[in-house]
This record gives C-alpha cells, sequence and structure tokens, in this order.
C-alpha cells in the first residue's frame, strides 16, 4: 500500500488491502517480532466523537509496536469546546506525534485532516461517512473463514448511516463479491455509495427481508438499527425487530455461514447465536489488533521511507 | 429584429451568455453574484424562441468578463451555453462552455454534517461527475439542484 494516509475503503485497491491483510497475518502469527518495530514513535488518539472499543483497540496495537500513545481525552474537556477549528486543533497535534487516529461526528472530517498534516491520518470513522480500519477488519475476518474470491454477503441494518456498512461494501467491489442489502426502506444504502457501487459495476441487489436469501450466503453481516433514526419509539420497535436474529433464525443457514457484527450490539443478535458456530464477531473484534499493527506499520514505514523499521514485512 | 434583440447586439464592451436553459437567467447572475447593486448594466431575456434549445434565456452583462471559475460552475447549471466576450461593440471570443474536472469554493454541500459546513477555514470543492457534482470531502452527490446551492 502506497497510501499517506487511511481516510476511505475506495482508495484502497486490491493489492492494498491484501498487502495489509498479509502482513496482519504475518503480525499474528509472530507478534514478538513486530514489538519494538516503532519504538519511541508516538501515535495521538483524536476522538471528537466517545468510542471506547475503536480507541482502545489502536491504542493496545500502537503499544504492541513499541508505540506511545497520546490521547485528547474527551471532547468536552479540550480546546474543541473552546471553538477550536479542527484544522488548527490537528495542525497542533501533528506536532505531538508520528501518527493520528481521528474519529469525528463530521463527513469529511479525515479528509481535511489530511489535507492539513504531513503526518499519517486514519480515519476512525466521520459521521456516517467512513471506517475504513473497520472494513480492514472485517475482511481479515472473512478472509480467514472464506477467502474473498466468490463471497456472497448479506449486510443486514442501517444501510443509511452505517459507516462500517459504506466502506465494507466499496472494498468488496475490489474482490467482485455478491453483495445483498437486507433493511427497511427508511434505511436503505445512501444515494453516494451507490453511485460508488454502480461506477464499478458491482453486483448489489436490496432486499426487506433476510429469509428468502439466507441459504445463499457466505457471510452475513448486522449491523445495529439505532432509535435516533426514528421518529418515534413504536416505528423504531416495530421496524428494527424485524431484523433481529437468533439461533432460529439460522437453524436453516449454511453451515458455514459466519456472522460478522461491528459490535456493540444491543438486541440485534439474540446471545443464544453466541454459541453456535456461526458467531465470529468476538473474533473479528479481537481482528481489530493485528489489522490495525499491519495498517500502522505500513502508515509509518510509508511515511518513514529511510527509518530503522527492519526489513519490509509482507510486501 | 425586436428591441430587446437589438438591445443585446448593442453592447460595447461585457459579456453575452447566449443559449441558457429556460428559466436559468437569474441562477446565472447569481453565479456571476450580479443583483443589479453593482451599477452594472444588466439585461435578461427570458424563454426567447430557439432553434436550439426550443426557449433560451440570454444574459448580458456590461464592463463585465467572467472569470473560468465562474464560467466552469456556469457550465453546470447551462451546458449548452455560449459566451461571447464584447469589446467595442465587437464579439472578439466566442465560446461554448466545457464542464470542468471540479469547481473550487463556489458550491456549498447541501450535506448539512458535512465539514465544509462546520465553520472550518476550508473551500468546498466539487468533482464534476456524470450527471452533476460531488463533494470532495462528504462525497455527497448534488444533480439538478446544483443552482440551489451556489455559495454567493
Ligand atoms: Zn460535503
Amino acid at each position: 500500500m502506497r497510501q499517506d494516509h487511511l481516510i476511505t475503503a475506495t482508495q484502497l485497491s486490491r493489492d492494498d488491502i491484501e498487502a495489509v491483510l498479509d502482513r496482519a497475518r504475518a503480525v499474528a502469527d509472530d507478534p514478538a517480532a513486530y514489538a519494538d518495530r516503532h519504538a519511541g514513535r508516538v501515535l495521538a488518539l483524536c476522538f471528537f466523537e466517545p468510542s471506547t472499543r475503536t480507541r482502545m483497540s489502536f491504542d493496545s496495537a500502537a503499544k504492541r509496536l513499541g508505540m506511545n500513545t497520546i490521547d485528547m481525552g474527551d471532547v468536552d474537556s479540550s480546546s474543541v469546546s473552546k471553538g477550536e477549528s479542527l484544522s488548527d486543533t490537528v495542525r497542533v497535534i501533528e506536532g505531538y506525534a508520528d501518527a493520528l487516529v481521528l474519529r469525528h461526528p463530521s463527513e469529511g472530517a479525515a479528509t481535511l485532516a489530511g489535507e492539513r498534516v504531513d503526518v499519517p491520518v486514519v480515519n476512525a470513522g466521520d459521521g456516517a461517512g467512513q471506517h475504513p480500519s473497520q472494513t480492514l477488519l472485517d475482511l481479515h475476518t472473512i478472509r480467514e473463514d472464506h477467502g474473498l474470491d466468490d463471497l456472497t454477503i448479506g449486510v443486514m441494518g442501517d444501510l443509511k448511516y452505517g459507516r462500517t456498512v459504506h466502506s465494507l461494501a466499496a472494498a468488496l467491489t475490489e474482490f467482485d463479491a455478491n453483495q445483498h442489502f437486507i433493511s427497511p426502506e427508511s434505511l436503505r444504502l445512501p444515494r453516494s455509495v451507490r453511485f460508488d457501487l454502480h461506477e464499478t459495476g458491482a453486483q448489489i441487489r436490496e432486499h426487506d427481508d433476510l429469509e428468502p436469501i439466507l441459504d445463499e450466503l457466505d457471510v452475513l453481516y448486522v449491523t445495529r438499527i439505532q432509535k435516533e433514526r426514528f421518529p418515534d419509539e413504536n416505528e423504531y420497535h416495530r421496524v428494527a425487530g424485524e431484523y433481529q436474529i437468533d439461533a432460529e433464525t439460522l437453524a436453516d443457514a449454511p453451515d458455514d455461514l459466519t456472522v460478522m457484527h461491528p459490535l456493540p450490539r444491543v438486541d440485534e443478535i439474540a446471545p443464544d447465536v453466541d454459541e453456535t458456530d456461526h458467531a465470529r464477531y468476538f473474533e473479528q473484534a479481537h481482528n481489530g489488533i493485528p489489522v490495525r499493527m499491519a495498517l500502522l506499520d505500513t502508515l509509518l514505514e510509508n511515511a518513514n521511507p529511510d527509518g530503522d523499521e527492519g526489513t519490509e514485512v509482507g510486501r | 429584429m425586436s428591441d430587446h434583440e437589438l438591445r443585446v447586439s448593442k453592447i460595447r464592451d461585457g459579456t453575452v451568455i447566449d443559449h441558457v436553459e429556460g428559466g436559468q437567467a437569474l441562477n446565472v447572475l447569481a453565479i456571476l453574484g450580479i443583483d443589479g447593486s453593482e451599477g452594472l448594466g444588466v439585461s435578461v431575456g427570458m424563454n426567447v424562441p430557439s432553434d436550439r434549445l426550443g426557449r433560451k434565456d440570454i444574459v448580458k452583462v456590461e464592463d463585465r468578463e467572467l472569470s473560468q471559475s465562474e464560467v466552469d460552475v456556469l457550465s453546470l447549471i447551462a451546458p449548452e451555453a455560449t459566451i461571447n466576450i464584447v469589446r467595442d461593440f465587437e464579439v472578439v471570443e466566442k465560446n461554448r462552455v466545457t464542464r470542468p474536472d471540479g469547481v473550487t469554493g463556489v458550491l456549498s454541500c447541501p450535506n448539512r454534517n458535512c465539514i465544509t459546513n462546520a465553520g472550518e477555514p476550508v473551500e468546498t470543492r466539487f468533482d464534476v461527475v456524470a450527471d452533476g457534482v460531488r463533494c470532495d470531502y462528504c462525497a455527497t452527490i448534488l444533480r439538478s439542484d446544483i443552482a440551489d446551492h451556489i455559495d454567493v
């Protein structure tokens, strides 16, 4: 991957993705070999929106590469609440760190940050936009189970605001996956995502119900439908209830169906699914560590071509 | 020849924007940031019969020539337009507009949650795509409603 930043999944070619995933596999196989790889370097965690798991996942990945991390803390207590622009904030933090991880409530925030600084920026979620590091760990999880060729995937839930969905759908076009999208009418894919999918000639189909296509799927990727998306609570309960799965839903599913979820889940996957062979969402979350290690390693290597990190791995 | 057409041909120095899609003349003026308060001589012909368009609008602005970024945005709402630069009563240049690759700093993003609408010191930037323009920051696509988002 010859990229300065990771902003959207659409910027990634198949080769880029495979290079990071190969490296993630190497990291997972021999984590000790990476333990000091970026010793002395600092990763800044800039979360303008609450998140515990993504922040912790990057924190852990950085530390396992020998890095230190700095964290701007809660937005309420930082200068952002005093009205400082994102442009200024990242320019200041750039001087403190070798790379930035950014989560922000506005779409396009990471693109802007990437234009303002010279150190690598990783988009860890921009509003309803993109969340490409999640996509890399999703793809890693899928690849370990099924490979990425000839894949048939069903993505269910909130497709309109779900940034993990937008990034994943874009990346899967690089692998010519058959993509099924299952959601209520009001939460279908947004126009911009649809546009990108059509541009690539991707095979996509949209459905109201999971049941008719369940037996075709290799992967079922479930996302949360949020209460805030609905004007009234009854409507939310009625709609969300139709997009929940439990062990019984999966009784007729193919034996090797992989069920994924970006987590946190609320009640869209019943706990009884955890006990089935389909459940992969906890491994998926754990895969965030080697994948984010591989990603940071790659970006830091690109940013410091004369660095002393040792030999290239996975390229 | 009607009085109106006579007037259009009688401009001394300035720009005549012809073959504007019927009904878009006021948007053309909005793109140019002209509302009359500048004191420029402005004539507008609306829904004039046209061989090429059926009905067309014509905008004539005296003592004003267009910048490239103005022409770029103009091309998005008036793709058939011709731009005639007039100096000393002569048409010295006659150009068809061409669609640019992108437009910078002229349109505002319709997505209220876009970072370009968050008070940042940033110029908007849109890529021109098949049937509209697309925000470089949030990827929102703007189609027929481009004229509503001209930032003047
Ligand atoms: Zn935008």
